[in-house]
């Protein structure tokens, strides 16, 4: 028995240490993260944030602006998909800036994001989108966080390899990931005549300096394949722009197998200074399309959209100087390039290596034709001309990678769940840290421009199984912040995104929080609809057509009570926020409206459209909780048969004269 | 047994404990706000392009010192600068003037803070009332829970028979009627 007893106690003794030790340690395989990592994500209750994180929303159309590093989610702003929280597609006036060639579209994908620059730098002016379904790029105004501008692209199918930026915000690319025929001939064709009749197409769009208003200059006729990613060069390749693209065995079935074939697709370095020389001199052709452009009026608050017709396209096969192609191991992805403008990055998601490719290399190569033949008459640059060097077994499954101006790329790792610091000069690996599960991008402050800020690494990750409480079969996508101010990258907080985050962007808040507007001034609404005052409230009926001029101010509408309206009207109710006040919106809601409801911003005018369906009394009250009497801010609205005499009478605080709704018979 | 399932427990509980204070340790590290000290909400906001609320009016008036440092001492400056809406009645320095000697002065020791409260809060009531929203007789249910009765004669607006309105200013957040006259409820009387 004692020595069981003996062999017991050093069991324990074991066993204590093992789980003191087990139980204390910092890190273990699931969690990863160490003492003070709370400390640093910590924002106390009324402070600010230090950065802003505009994340791509995906598949929810939208984008999302997270604080930094708190994780904590500031606005959810509406662009490509409706949004009946803000009105945002159903009032009329937001309507127009869903317009497409199509017609009205709800929905879109919104994957990746860029921010205004000026010389290289994040200038705070506006964020640009690309929606990757319905090809088109928004932007939207940092001053208001509002989607300004919607501008649709012929010959287009997929846009993914946008809405990158040059490094004056000269141009937005956008590149076809679907090469599909032009749109000026006929598209009815066999599929499996690809190699054929499909084309790839590249759009640069620009964008005025002092407005931002986006304009497509031209566009690039290539090769039919899938275009995937894009960046700008910088500085010394500041001329210049790397796409990244797939399937050069332009297949059009079983992409999965059939465009994994060749050892190596491409990287296709743009010289877009060449392209607007060949514009400039007329070498475009003027091509016939179809395309919306919708703007959004601060003033009218209104969207205005307009159909365009013609589009200058530049043939890259005949202009033989615009583009090249750099071979890149296995469907390249992520492309690319490093703050001093030097290294090209690109990451073949099946390739068991990143290729760093030397800008000034490149430029050597092209110069002594360096070629090791061409892809439908575009030359293709022999791999190791063009290479700097590899970095040899980073992980697996490379996908995008961001710089801190350190002299580090940082590389998502897909397959294996990683991301990877390396050093671009000697292309070792510095440091690896798992990720909770399989990201996809990343971003740090200014990660692609000339000068990062190089704090916070986010990951945005595609799978979450066990890292939140279960909400059945999906859970939210999760984004990781690390510390990236040591050597080893430090993970500190978890925070779930909207929708499916793709790309995404950060800059310290100072850049954009001054500028911020407060409301919009009431004595510049030019809306055709506006009430400046409740003096200016009314009801107009023009045949079956009835304007509702209201107003709303803490804590009622005006009129409120509203009589006359008639079975087969279409009633338009044109609400004026009159408040002037920082964050005192006014929601407006009407019982059976077949949209959504309106969310004016104070000095903002907006109209629902409302059509009833049944004769009867129906209320409307504000939605947005605004003062003491929110709950009191409410009125009536009755309607009367078509074929009644009840007169047209409004009022607010006095009751309404007598109103017989006696049916007149012929 | 019972002693190896004691030692097994304090086992346990010594891994815990050993445990806990690496946590307390890393506790410590954490700045964490000292929320005592946060005084004040929104009148602390730093907007100077919105239209004025009430405190903001009254601050920026020169006849309503007694007034906003009444408010201040009787802690209704954040109350004030709130979403609301109100109608205030803000008597003048002239006003509180008025009362008999030495009343301001005792109201503001912090004794009679409860006092001062319910005066002020007297003078203040939810909602924005227009000057075509006054009629004779109506009776208007003030913060502080009592009433104040209306008086509307010649298009002239009087309080409790006795303050009279000499004129009105919009805010943001309500409506400010000046008046000649400190509204006294009745439990004051």
């Amino acid at each position: 028995m004692k020595n069981f007893k003996s062999k017991l106690m050093v069991a324990i003794g074991i066993c204590a240490l093992a789980f003191g030790f087990q139980s204390c340690k910092p890190k273990n395989a699931g969690n990863a993260v160490s003492g003070d990592a709370a400390a640093k994500a910590y924002v106390a209750p009324g402070k600010y944030d230090g950065f802003y994180n505009f994340v791509s929303g995906g598949f929810s159309g939208q984008m999302s602006v997270y604080g930094l590093p708190s994780g904590r989610l500031l606005r959810v702003i509406p662009v490509f998909s409706v949004d009946p929280e803000k009105g945002y597609g159903f009032s009329e006036e937001t309507k127009p800036m869903l317009n497409t060639s199509h017609g009205f579209v709800p929905w879109d994908d919104l994957h990746h994001e860029d921010l205004s620059q000026t010389n290289g730098v994040i200038d705070g002016r506006w964020i640009f989108a690309n929606a990757n379904n319905t090809p088109r790029v928004a932007r939207v105004d940092l001053k208001t966080f509002h989607t300004a501008e919607i501008i649709e692209l012929p010959n287009s199918a997929g846009n993914h390899s946008s809405p990158f930026i040059t490094e004056n915000t000269e141009y937005v690319v956008a590149g076809t990931r679907f090469s599909v025929p032009p749109d000026n001939v006929n598209g009815d064709v066999p599929i499996n005549s690809y190699k054929k009749n499909f084309k790839g197409t590249i759009s640069f769009i620009s964008v005025d300096k002092t407005t931002g208003a986006m304009s497509i200059a031209f566009q690039l006729r290539c090769p039919g394949v899938n275009f995937d990613l894009s960046h700008s060069g910088k500085l010394k390749s500041g001329g210049w722009f790397f796409f990244s693209c797939y399937n050069t065995e332009q297949a059009n079935t079983l992409l999965e197998v059939n465009a994994s074939q060749r050892d190596k697709d491409f990287i296709m370095a743009v010289n877009w200074k060449k392209a607007e020389e060949y514009v400039k001199a007329g070498k475009g052709e003027k091509q016939t399309v179809k395309y919306v452009h919708n703007v959004f009026n601060e003033k009218t608050h209104s969207a205005t959209s307009e159909t365009k017709t013609e589009v200058i396209v530049l043939d890259t096969k005949t202009l033989k100087d615009i583009c090249y192609f750099i071979p890149c191991p296995k469907s390249p992805h992520g492309c690319d390039v490093d703050p001093t403008g030097e290294y090209i990055v690109g990451s073949g998601k099946l390739a068991a290596l990143i290729p760093v490719f030397s800008f000034t290399k490149l430029m050597t190569a092209i110069s002594n034709k360096d070629y090791i033949g061409d892809y439908e008459g575009i030359p293709v640059v022999k791999y190791e001309s063009a290479l700097y060097g590899e970095v040899k077994k980073p992980g697996l499954g490379p996908l995008h990678t961001e710089f801190d101006g350190k002299g580090n790329g940082y590389t998502t790792m897909f397959v294996s769940s990683e991301v990877v610091k390396w050093n671009i000069k000697d292309l070792k690996v510095v440091d690896r840290q798992p990720t909770f599960y399989s990201p996809g991008h990343l971003c740090i402050p200014g990660g692609d421009t000339r000068s990062p800020d190089p704090k916070y690494m986010i990951v945005y990750n595609k799978i979450t199984k066990d890292r939140y409480l279960p909400t059945g079969p999906e859970l939210a996508q999760s984004a990781q912040i690390f510390d990236i101010t040591g050597e080893k990258m430090q993970l500190i907080l978890d925070f779930p995104t909207i929708g499916e985050p793709h790309y995404a962007q950060a800059v310290a808040s100072d850049v954009i929080r001054n500028s911020s507007v407060k409301f919009y001034k009431l004595e510049e609404n030019t809306n055709p609809f506006v009430s400046k005052g409740e003096s200016e409230t009314k009801v107009v009926r023009k045949g079956n057509r009835v304007d509702i001029y209201l107003t709303a101010i803490r804590s009622h509408f005006s009129p409120d009570n509203i009589e006359g309206i008639k079975m087969g009207d279409e009633v338009y109710w044109h609400v004026t926020n009159l408040e002037q006040d920082w964050d005192v919106p006014h929601g407006f809601a009407i019982k059976g409206a077949l949209t959504g409801e309106l969310l004016i911003m104070p000095g903002e005018t907006q109209t629902l459209k409302w059509s009833p369906e049944k004769p009867g009394m129906y209320p409307f009250y504000c939605t947005d909780f605004c003062s003491a009497l929110h709950q009191e801010m409410s009125g009536y609205v009755r309607v009367s048969p078509k074929e009644s005499k009840t007169a047209l009478l409004f009022s607010t605080g006095k009751n309404l004269a007598p109103n017989d709704s006696t049916i007149v018979k012929n | 047994m019972k002693y190896i399932t004691n030692l097994l427990y304090t086992t346990f509980f010594l891994a815990l404990f050993s445990c806990n204070q690496s946590a307390g340790s890393d506790s410590a590290r954490v700045e964490s706000p000292d929320t005592t000290k946060l005084a004040g909400g929104q009148e602390n906001v730093q907007d100077n392009d919105s239209e004025k609320d009430v405190v903001k009016i009254a601050v920026s008036s020169k006849d309503h010192t007694t007034l906003v440092t009444a408010l201040q001492k009787a802690d209704l400056v954040t109350a004030l600068s709130n979403a609301g809406p109100f109608t205030v009645f803000a008597p003048t320095n002239e006003a509180f003037a008025k009362l008999p000697a030495g009343t301001i002065d005792e109201l503001m020791k912090d004794a009679k803070k409860e006092d001062l409260r319910n005066i002020l809060q007297y003078h203040v009531t939810l909602g924005v009332l227009k000057p075509e929203s006054f009629s004779d007789g109506q009776k208007l249910g003030m913060v502080n829970g009592d009433n104040v009765t209306v008086q509307v004669k010649e298009g002239k607006i009087t309080l409790n028979n006795s303050v009279h309105v000499i004129t009105s200013i919009p805010a943001s957040n309500g409506i400010i009627y000046i008046v000649d006259g400190v509204l006294l409820p009745p439990a004051a009387k």
